[in-house]
């Protein structure tokens, strides 16, 4: 077996044992990256030596004893994580050059567990889309089938798990981009609750949806990723000051008194054969182990995409005002006055679907339409916010298909943006209500494409997931599946 | 619905984009395709219900006022496309 092969709970294992180091392990990721990535294309940056520097840092910190779960293990982050000194492009040609004075929060802390930094992960320009192909550079590849995509934003995010490039990653998830691309590469994805997670340093979409998570090989994985990184940051307000729960602690406690909610509108017209029977299977997996399954409604299930697809583009446009050429980032070149650099800098750098999202999110603030639309948006949201709390009265937690089909082919979108954003219906009412939903890997489709299962709880009950999660797993047997490469 | 060209230009003016002959080709049916599919909300009487803002109902956060390090001018004026070690330099405005 090769040292890329070992989740983090094996790897853990050989590194404390004194089997493996941290170099090693490190150079064995290099190695599959340098095999592998040219084909994958998970990763816009590779940082090999500061990588190898820190492995040999935390082989130090193995040696005196005082290693955390996380000292050693080989890691890669989405490119709109902030990492001081290493460019961080949010997949857009505007920040191609741009390298941040600083490290976000969820980047500290890794860094203080004593984990390998790979690299930074490809991902959809700005976290705008549902297939990484808004990157500007390249667009990662779904390991499980040439010409398929990966999913989005955090394609790069998923690929190099499913890839075995690197043992965990971290993704973002405004509108299912950490959910909804690890359902499609077969990785574990989480989203967690808005707040749960610093936002210091993720380079902003929409604020109040945008949420930092880990993608990992196995449920445990996951919530040893978590474990690093939740906690209140006073460097992000809307962090919240709740107690972090051990979230490794809950996963074998089974599945006995729960009750599972399965909401019918999840399940409606449009919905794959192989994800319906990938799911039932799931159902079927809680049962076995002792959950009681019972029906909840989500009735307002239909309006998500309305409501996301109006408040995550006006909060995008607002965000992405500073994007002017003035202080970072690219400048177009000899612009005639101050108000024509903006326009060309804006225009030259950011690609159409940034462009649309900030045209439309605009639209629905600009004087006349806000009622009509940013505000009737946010009404419905509070409907949307409101479903999850009825549901949560009569059940521990939902499970439902991720996504309505499994991985598509390349291109199937191009041209048609209200298609694609139909496909996110099942994800974006999470972001919507600020809960945490994970993905974990239900089955495959009858042509080999993973299909994921999802679970959305009430807030801050992560713990109630991983638990679920873990036994889902042990069902389905899919803990550290992977393609041939 | 039906956006103009017109409504799309004066959108983009506002957003400070400058838009192509091809963007302004493919554009205002891609968005009456979305704004259009949005008008699904209406089939919803929302009179009476609140808007949601944050998920999460958060305090305004507070701290002390307490002087702490802040980013070193040159390390903040490092990104900058055209700086003077001072300030960004800018297309003169007067």
């Amino acid at each position: 077996m090769n040292p890329y092969e070992l989740s983090i709970t094996e790897a853990r294992k050989e590194l404390d044992g004194g089997n493996l180091s941290s170099r090693e392990l490190t150079t064995s990721c290099l190695e599959r990256i340098r095999a592998v990535d040219g084909t994958v294309q998970s990763f816009l940056r590779v940082t090999e030596e500061e990588a190898l520097q820190q492995a040999d840092e935390a082989d130090k910190t193995i040696a005196s004893g005082n290693a955390g779960p996380l000292c050693g293990i080989p890691l890669a982050v989405k490119d709109l994580l902030c990492t001081k000194g290493v460019p961080t492009t949010c997949g857009s040609k505007i920040l191609e050059n741009y390298i941040p004075p600083y490290d976000a929060t969820v980047i500290e802390k890794l860094k203080g567990e004593g984990a390998v930094l790979l690299g930074k992960l490809n991902m959809d320009e700005f976290a705008m889309g549902s297939t990484s192909e808004n990157s500007a550079f390249t667009v990662p590849e779904n390991p499980w089938k040439t010409g398929y995509v990966a999913g989005g934003s955090s394609g790069g995010s998923a690929s190099s798990v499913s890839a075995l490039e690197c043992l965990a990653s971290l993704g973002s998830d405004t509108g299912g981009s950490i959910r909804q691309p690890a359902s499609l590469c077969g990785v574990v994805g989480m989203k967690p609750t808005y707040g749960r997670v610093s936002r210091y340093g993720l380079v902003a979409f929409a604020s109040s949806l945008d949420q930092v998570g880990p993608l990992s090989r196995n449920v445990a994985d996951c919530a040893t990723v978590m474990n690093g990184i939740s906690g209140y940051d006073p460097k992000d307000s809307t962090s919240v000051q709740e107690d972090v729960p051990d979230f490794t602690a809950s996963l074998t406690e089974g599945m006995k008194g729960m009750k599972v909610g399965v909401p019918a509108e999840y399940f409606g017209d449009g919905l794959d054969p192989d994800v319906a029977k990938v799911v039932q299977n799931g159902i079927d997996i809680f049962r076995d182990a002792g959950a009681e399954i019972v029906e909840v409604s989500l009735p307002h299930t239909e309006y998500c995409v309305a409501v996301y697809y109006l408040i995550a583009p006006a909060e995008a446009s607002s965000n992405l005002a500073r994007y002017d050429g003035v202080a970072y980032g690219f400048r177009s070149e000899e612009p005639e006055s101050l108000a024509d650099m903006y326009r060309t800098t804006r225009s030259e750098a950011l690609g159409d679907e940034v462009k649309r999202r900030i045209l439309i999110g605009t639209y629905a603030l600009s004087s006349g339409y806000y009622d009509a639309y940013y505000k009737k948006a946010s009404q419905v949201r509070t409907l949307i916010l409101d479903d999850f709390k009825n549901a949560y009265e009569q059940c521990d937690l939902v499970v439902s298909p991720v996504t309505p089909t499994p991985a598509w082919k390349k291109g199937t979108h191009a041209g048609d943006p209200l298609s694609l954003y139909l496909s996110d219906i099942l994800t974006i009412s999470a972001n919507l209500a600020g809960i945490p939903g994970i993905s974990v890997p239900g089955g495959f489709s009858g042509d080999g494409l993973p299909i994921g299962i999802q679970l959305q709880g009430p807030h801050f009950r992560e713990d109630i997931l991983f638990k679920a999660a873990y036994n889902l797993e042990l069902g389905t047997g899919l803990a550290n599946s992977c393609p041939e490469l | 619905m039906n956006i103009s060209i017109k409504e799309v230009e004066h959108v983009a003016k506002l957003a400070k984009l400058q838009l192509s002959e091809e963007d302004l080709a493919t554009f205002p049916g891609q968005l009456d395709n979305i704004l259009g599919y949005a008008a699904k909300l209406d089939e919803l009487d929302t009179e009476n219900v609140p808007p949601t803002t944050h998920a999460f109902s958060n305090k305004n956060a507070f701290r002390e006022d307490v002087v702490q390090e802040s980013l070193p001018r040159e390390e903040a004026l490092a990104n900058g496309p055209n700086q003077n070690g001072e300030a960004f330099v800018v297309p003169r405005i007067i």
